[in-house]
This record gives C-alpha cells, sequence and structure tokens, in this order.
C-alpha cells in the first residue's frame, strides 16, 4: 500500500476518529491505521462519553442510525469504603432525563468506537485495520509518513497524527516522550457483567433506557492509590477498578484478586447478583497529569488523545478528551492545508487551540491532583477505617451517649491520624484541586 | 472466579510467535522482587523450575510489564496487526 495521503492517523480510538470525522468533512485524503482487528478491538474505558463534546464532531449523533449508547445516565454516585461499610453520595436530576439528555451515557467501546469509525469511514476516511505502525517514516528531519507492518506498508502523507493511546509505543519508539514510568498510569481491570434490562431498572430505580454511574473511592484496592467504577449498561454492568501501577509493583497484590474481593463488597454484591461475566480486560490511564504530557506537536507530526496523556481524573474525563484534541488536531490541519506549511511552526496553533480550550485548563486546574493521591495512602487505608468507626459507632443505638460516642470518634481520628494531618490533608487535598 | 476462568470469556487470536520476550533470562533471576509475577493483570509471567514462563496467549496488551520490570527486562511489543485480544464489548 505505497500511498500517499495527506493524513496519516495512527489509532482508530475516539481521538483518532475525530479527526478522521473532521478531515473528511473537510475533503481532506486521510487514513486511519489501527492494529485492532477492528477500531475498537483493543479500547477499553470505564464507559462514560459525553454528548456535548460528542456533538463537536457529530451534531446530530443521536438521529445517527445504530447509534451504540448503553444507557443515557441521570444519576451519579459517589461512594467512599471501607472494607466493609461505604458512605453513598448521588445527584439524580430530572433535566438528565429531559432537555439535557445524553449530557452523559455509557458506551462499550469496542462497539461505539467500530460505529463511530464507520461514520469517518462514510464521510470519506479510509480506515485500515489489522496493520500496526512500527514507525515513523523521516524526510531532513520531518515526519512524512508511518511504516506499517505489512509488506510494502509505507503510508506516504503530509502530516502524521499521532493517536494510538495511553501505552504508545510510536511516541516512544519516534522519541517524542520517554516510555511511562509507573507511577503515572493507573492499571485497570475491567468485567463486564451481564444482568437483564429490567433488573439493572429495578436495582437502580430507573427505566426508559436511563442509568447511574457510580464512582468508588477509599479502600477499594487493598490500601493502594486506587479507584473503582461501577456503570449501568444496557443489559450489562460495568465493574472496574484500578490502581497505580507503582502500587501494584510495591504492595504485590494481584489485580483479578482484587477485582474478585471488590465484587463481594457488601454494597457492591447486591447490585451484581446474579450477573453473569462477559468479558474481562485490562487497560492504562493516564494520570501523570499535565506535568507529564509530551510536546504535542512538531515538523510534521501533532499527538493527541491519552497518547498525550490528556486525562482528567477527578471528573472522569477522558475519550471526550480525546476526541476533542482530535478535532483540535484535525482543525489545525485544514489550516495548515492551506498554506501547505506542516513545520512545527504552523502546527504550534494546536497548542494555542488546546490552551484555550477546557482541555488544557481542566489539566492544569488538576495537575495536582494525581500527585496528592499518590502521595497520602491514609486516604485509601486510614481513612475509611475511621470513617466505618464512626459510621458504626453513630448508627448503633445503645446506651452509650451521643457526647460519648463523638469523643471516641474523635480519640479514633487523634490516635489512627492526629488532628494536624487531619487538617494538612484536607488543605493538600483542597489545594490539588482548587 | 480465577483467572483463567476470566481470560476464557475472552476473544484472542493467538499468534504462533511471542510478542513479549525476556531479554535477559539471568537477570530475572537476580531480581529480587519480581513484580510481573503479581501486577499482571492476565497471569502472563509464571514462576517454573525458578524460571519465569511468558504465558503470551492470554496477554491484554496493557503494557504493564514492560514499564514495571526494575530491570527494563522485557521486550514488548504489539502483536501482528489484527492478532492478540479483540475487544467484544470494550
Amino acid at each position: 500500500m505505497n500511498e500517499t495521503f495527506d493524513v496519516a492517523i495512527v489509532g482508530a480510538g475516539p481521538a483518532g476518529i475525530s479527526a478522521a470525522i473532521t478531515l473528511a468533512n473537510a475533503g481532506i485524503k486521510t487514513v486511519v491505521v489501527e492494529r485492532g482487528e477492528y477500531p475498537g478491538a483493543k479500547n477499553m474505558s470505564g464507559g462514560v462519553l459525553y454528548g456535548h463534546d460528542l456533538g463537536q464532531i457529530l451534531p446530530d449523533f443521536t438521529k445517527i442510525p445504530g447509534f451504540p449508547i448503553e444507557r443515557n445516565i441521570i444519576e451519579s454516585r459517589i461512594w467512599y469504603l471501607s472494607k466493609e461499610a461505604g458512605i453513598s453520595v448521588g445527584y439524580r436530576d430530572s433535566i438528565f432525563a429531559g432537555e439535557r439528555k445524553q449530557n452523559v451515557f455509557t458506551v462499550g467501546r469496542a462497539k461505539f468506537d467500530r460505529w463511530y469509525a464507520d461514520q469517518a469511514r462514510k464521510k470519506g476516511a479510509l480506515i485500515v485495520p489489522a496493520t500496526v505502525v512500527l514507525d515513523l517514516i523521516r524526510e531532513n528531519g520531518r515526519v512524512t509518513g508511518v511504516q506499517t507492518g505489512r509488506a510494502d506498508g509505507d503510508i506516504h502523507a503530509k502530516v502524521v497524527l499521532i493517536a494510538d493511546g495511553v501505552n504508545s509505543r510510536l511516541a516512544v519508539t519516534a522519541g517524542f516522550r520517554p516510555d511511562v514510568k509507573p507511577e503515572h498510569v493507573a492499571l485497570a481491570v475491567k468485567e463486564v457483567i451481564e444482568l437483564a434490562p429490567e433488573i439493572i431498572d429495578q436495582r437502580f430505580g430507573v427505566s426508559d433506557g436511563n442509568g447511574v454511574t457510580t464512582e468508588i473511592l477509599g479502600a477499594v484496592a487493598g490500601g493502594m492509590d486506587g479507584v473503582g467504577v461501577l456503570y449501568t449498561n444496557k443489559a450489562s454492568i460495568s465493574l472496574a477498578l484500578g490502581a497505580n501501577l507503582a502500587d501494584f509493583s510495591k504492595t504485590k497484590l494481584k489485580p483479578y484478586d482484587l477485582i474478585e474481593t471488590f465484587k463481594k463488597h457488601p454494597m457492591v454484591a447486591p447490585l451484581i447478583a446474579g450477573g453473569k461475566s462477559l468479558e474481562y480486560t485490562a487497560h492504562w490511564l493516564p494520570e501523570g497529569g499535565y506535568d507529564t504530557m509530551p510536546k504535542l506537536y512538531g515538523d510534521g507530526y501533532l499527538i493527541a488523545g491519552d497518547s498525550a496523556m490528556l486525562f482528567n481524573a477527578p471528573h472522569r474525563e477522558g475519550s471526550n478528551l480525546a476526541m476533542l484534541s482530535g478535532k483540535m488536531a484535525a482543525d489545525t490541519i485544514i489550516e495548515a492545508m492551506k498554506t501547505g506549511d506542516f513545520s512545527a511552526k504552523s502546527l504550534s496553533a494546536y497548542n494555542t487551540k488546546l490552551s484555550e480550550s477546557k482541555i488544557l485548563q481542566d489539566m492544569k486546574k488538576y495537575r495536582g491532583f494525581g500527585g496528592f493521591l499518590y502521595d497520602h495512602k491514609e486516604i485509601f487505608e486510614t481513612m475509611p477505617e475511621i470513617v466505618q468507626f464512626g459510621g458504626r459507632e453513630l448508627l448503633t443505638v445503645n446506651a452509650e451517649s451521643k457526647k460519648t460516642k463523638q469523643d471516641k470518634i474523635i480519640k479514633k481520628l487523634r490516635k489512627d491520624m492526629g488532628i494536624p494531618r487531619f487538617v494538612r490533608l484536607m488543605w493538600s487535598g483542597f489545594r490539588a484541586v482548587k | 472466579m480465577k483467572i483463567e476462568d476470566k481470560l476464557f470469556l475472552d476473544r484472542f487470536r493467538v499468534e504462533e510467535e511471542s510478542h513479549l520476550k525476556i531479554t535477559d533470562a539471568d537477570k530475572c533471576k537476580q531480581c529480587e522482587d519480581q513484580p510481573c509475577l503479581n501486577l499482571c493483570p492476565a497471569n502472563v509471567y509464571r514462576l517454573e523450575d525458578g524460571c519465569i514462563m511468558v504465558n503470551y496467549e492470554g496477554c491484554l496488551e496493557c503494557g504493564s510489564c514492560r514499564i514495571a520490570c526494575p530491570k527494563l527486562n522485557i521486550d514488548w511489543n504489539y502483536p501482528r496487526g489484527g492478532f492478540g485480544i479483540s475487544h467484544k464489548f470494550g
């Protein structure tokens, strides 16, 4: 396939496909090279997407046949768990079932990305699956294409968009970023657990294709810096659990044992009871934040999505940032096509677009968040135990006065953690997200 | 549910040759922690007669072994295009 295109995109995920749709809309000759058997075959996320951001690329996405939505999310819950107990806070709003429908919705990435790539194909982009990009082609220091694993597999292009995900071999091989450090990613495992739609409706108190997401914090990963999610799909539950990879190294905990323990937690077990596991997958989350982002452009290339470490952990935004960054990369390329200048200077407009958008503004706002969690393991072990102690004291009715109970809780906090440390923790937490 | 049963749920198209190679087996013998034995979500790395065996067939392609290896002793490549795991739901 020794062919020449205007743009070669590496990776048919949300970043690459968003770019491909935008470019194809502008009549630009675009190829997307994907290593999976089909787009989405290697992709995994917790499973939420955001309608506003998808709408920037496909304005009428809900009207496109086959739009693979699982459930429209009307309630977002946050849990803080100890090993045997938990606090639950949720926000449900009828606006999300009405005029702000599809504000957040769940998807399965294998299904969604395949459909999304079909939209790019319909608009004229060429999608080449089952093909690994091994390296970039360069001429005079400028990227001019990609070398694939196929025989005669060189693809020449005016510009290359690297969107091959968080485990980007290409960006590393090309020297555009060092290989990822264990402390900068979370390793997540996920099970998709089949349940009848009406059982999901009953258990979560929803109907009409609506659903609930739950972000799960606290002692969910054996004391590691970890997080869980439990999302409702049409006829399944996505249950995922992730923890910092450096913590996995230190603790020697096994991801598949942890998710089994997680399934048995008294808050989780009743929601998945009777369900049948359909799939087990693993993937990284780029948690390193703003300070681990590589330079996102150079002579003849741009980097988008997870490859660029774009991820907003506290707001569970990743796939949507990939989409928006893919679109901004495409818009930059469309402008550069007018002058034919694909130098780093010309492509630096991409960085300006990202900086002016919520993407880099949010990345900067939360730049300290990952480090804050990683450095404060008490959030994942000591604090949950104190919360459990407090909950049991306050909610157990016995002969003790409430004042006695309150004193016991404060004593526990003093003993296990210390008041100054607790105050410092709160202050650091506030500073990490302010 | 055991890890073997979890992997049994997934769809793999297995290559004849491993995409994961230990560069220098001696380095593994000198490695005290051998984190690959525990952190791999697919239990690809197993100790047999003191040697680390690579059961690449069930690899979920996350990349964790490569970057967590204290000696950076794993030559990690993507499987050939179209091979390896294919997510059904994702």
